[in-house]
């Protein structure tokens, strides 16, 4: 990469989070973030004081359920308004007049976008975290960083697949409207809809837990209660089998399947971008 | 060596061939109008020498493929699109900044920019508020940056009033004057009196003539032969100027305020030089049909 490409990707970065940190949508997801995440570890322990390690429990899985609410939310319909609603203003057509190439411009946006999420979890996790440490909370301060750098990888993935459809769709609307529907379906219809195939189809235990890992989702879940508690029993049957047969590569594994997640989307967003350019 | 040479441009959309095989070139200095209907490719034409579209054919620019070499190809070219939208947040001086660094430019040179087209006491303007007329003229700003040989203009003045259109107009000519290349597409006739050397005539994607103004005039208006050119003259010179046109061959007749020549669609400014070159004070003209 030369100096040149690094200076325009930085620049197109920072106009990126200059942009961002001024989107409604944005403010708006980070204060609910930060609100909902410092109620949780509130009531959690607060919870742990009646009923001691049993409460430690319930704010770690409200915090993870959290995460995978909002998470993505935010990830998918900020990278699906990026790249739609520059193209239906007029102003990706400007840009790319410039000695500039598109792999810079949706890499600069890759970036920008993923330094302002990383700013709103830094402002939830920090105000959770300040809030534990001051209420003398049992969490680890190595699992509470290890659960943020994981919910990093979250919102990095759910911002390449929005990229996707900001690049593949030509309409704000069209692009917005295909991330909220891959948000219901990564956050409901697939946990409902592996939960159902493997009641009415009788899947194998192993090829449950295969299928498991195409939902991104659910691989955040693995890892974050791997890191959280050391077992998957809370998973039921397909949590023991992942444990029996991986052991404590689990951990890495899921991690490896997060970033490999992260990266899949931008090939074809590049290619779509490439091809549909500025219409 | 040309600046621009297109070769075999075809686009097409889905199904549907907005351009069929266009091949044309721009020499530097020159001034040439995409003229046609809606629908004809002018936009087409302008966005694919861009690099902002996929095309079939050859596009260079000096001597540039601007497929496999768009980034250095694009350094040589300003653009000024049709529907002129900057980024809301932004002021005009932050603006300027913004693209000047984008063409690894120092921002001062943006300054440098601004103030060619008047607009460096706005700096601190959002550009959300700025007028149609000074959109424009920041775009043409933005479209300097770098002093790039080429300029693509896209229906530049569309959505400008009289005034704004006439200003925008002279910053055109201003750069023709200093040798840029100018490559527009317009639905204006007097765009294309005023500012083209050359026309290319699109019709349904294909490229119909490649022509002279006079020659589009002919065609748009072929009754359109002759113009009446008022001349406006110091009383005292009105007789001999009157005589010295008519002398070179001009119909010439005198009104209230100085003197009427019948000139040809192609030649309306032949009195004109002529009488400049014979030390009369022309103060002004108008041109009627």
């Amino acid at each position: 990469m030369t100096t040149t490409t690094r200076a325009t990707i930085g620049l197109l970065a920072r106009k990126e989070l200059h942009d961002a940190l001024r989107n409604r949508w944005f403010v708006l997801y980070t204060v609910i973030f930060a609100v909902l995440s410092l109620a949780l570890s509130w009531i959690g322990l607060a919870g742990g004081q009646l009923y001691g390690l049993a409460g430690f429990g319930r704010t770690t899985a409200s915090l993870i359920n959290l995460i995978m609410l909002i998470v993505p939310l935010m990830g998918l319909t900020l990278g699906a308004l990026s790249l739609a609603m520059e193209r239906e203003q007029g102003t990706l057509l400007y840009v790319l007049a410039q000695p500039v190439v598109p792999a810079e411009v949706l890499l600069g946006k890759l970036l920008g976008l993923a330094t302002a999420l990383t700013t709103a979890l830094s402002i939830g996790f920090g105000l959770s975290g300040l809030l534990l440490a001051w209420r003398g909370s049992t969490m680890g301060l190595g699992a509470y960083l290890g659960l943020f750098g994981l919910t990093i990888l979250l919102a990095l993935l759910s911002l390449s697949l929005g990229l996707l459809f900001s690049s593949a769709l030509p309409r704000t609307a069209t692009a917005l409207g295909s991330a909220l529907f891959a948000w219901l379906l990564l956050v409901f219809l697939g946990d409902l809809g592996l939960l159902g195939s493997a009641l009415v189809l009788r899947i194998p235990v192993e090829q449950l837990f295969t299928l498991s890992l195409l939902n991104p989702l659910q691989v955040f879940k693995i890892a974050a209660i791997l890191l959280l508690r050391s077992d998957l029993q809370v998973l039921g049957p397909a949590g023991q089998y992942a444990m029996h047969t991986y052991g404590m590569r689990l951990l890495p594994l899921s991690v490896g399947v997060l970033l490999l997640w992260s990266l899949l989307p931008l090939l074809p967003a590049y290619l779509f971008f490439r091809r549909r350019g500025a219409l | 060596m040309a600046l621009l040479t297109i070769e075999h441009l075809t686009k097409r959309f889905g199904t549907i061939t907005v351009l069929q095989d266009v091949s044309c070139t721009v020499e530097p200095g020159e001034s040439v109008a995409l003229w046609g209907p809606n629908g004809a490719g002018k936009t087409t034409l302008l966005r694919c020498v861009l690099g902002v579209l996929p095309f079939e054919g050859t596009i260079r620019i000096d001597g540039l493929d601007v497929r496999r070499q768009g980034k250095q190809a694009r350094r040589l070219v300003g653009f000024v699109p049709q529907e002129v939208t900057f980024y809301p947040t932004l002021t005009v001086g932050e603006t300027a900044a913004f693209f000047a660094r984008l063409r690894d430019l120092d921002p001062e040179e943006a300054r440098r920019r601004l103030a060619q087209v008047a607009l460096d006491d706005r700096l601190d303007q959002p550009v959300r508020t700025l007028s149609g007329g000074q959109r424009q003229r920041l775009a043409l700003a933005l479209a300097l940056l770098g002093d790039p040989p080429l300029l693509l203009l896209d229906e530049p003045t569309a959505s400008l009033d009289v005034r704004s259109r006439a200003e925008f107009i002279t910053h055109l000519q201003t750069l023709l004057d200093q040798g840029k290349t100018l490559l527009f597409s317009t639905h204006r006739f007097e765009e294309v009196e005023h500012l083209a050397r050359r026309v290319l005539l699109l019709e349904n994607g294909r490229l119909e003539a490649d022509t002279t103004p006079g020659e589009l005039a002919r065609r748009l208006f072929p009754e359109t032969t002759h113009y009446r050119l008022r001349l406006y003259l110091p009383e005292a010179q009105r007789p001999e100027a009157l005589q010295a046109l008519r002398a070179h061959g001009f119909e010439v007749w005198m009104n209230g305020h100085g003197v009427e020549v019948r000139v040809p669609a192609d030649e309306k400014a032949a009195p004109l030089r002529l009488l400049s070159r014979a030390g009369f004070e022309v103060t002004d003209f108008e041109l009627h049909t």
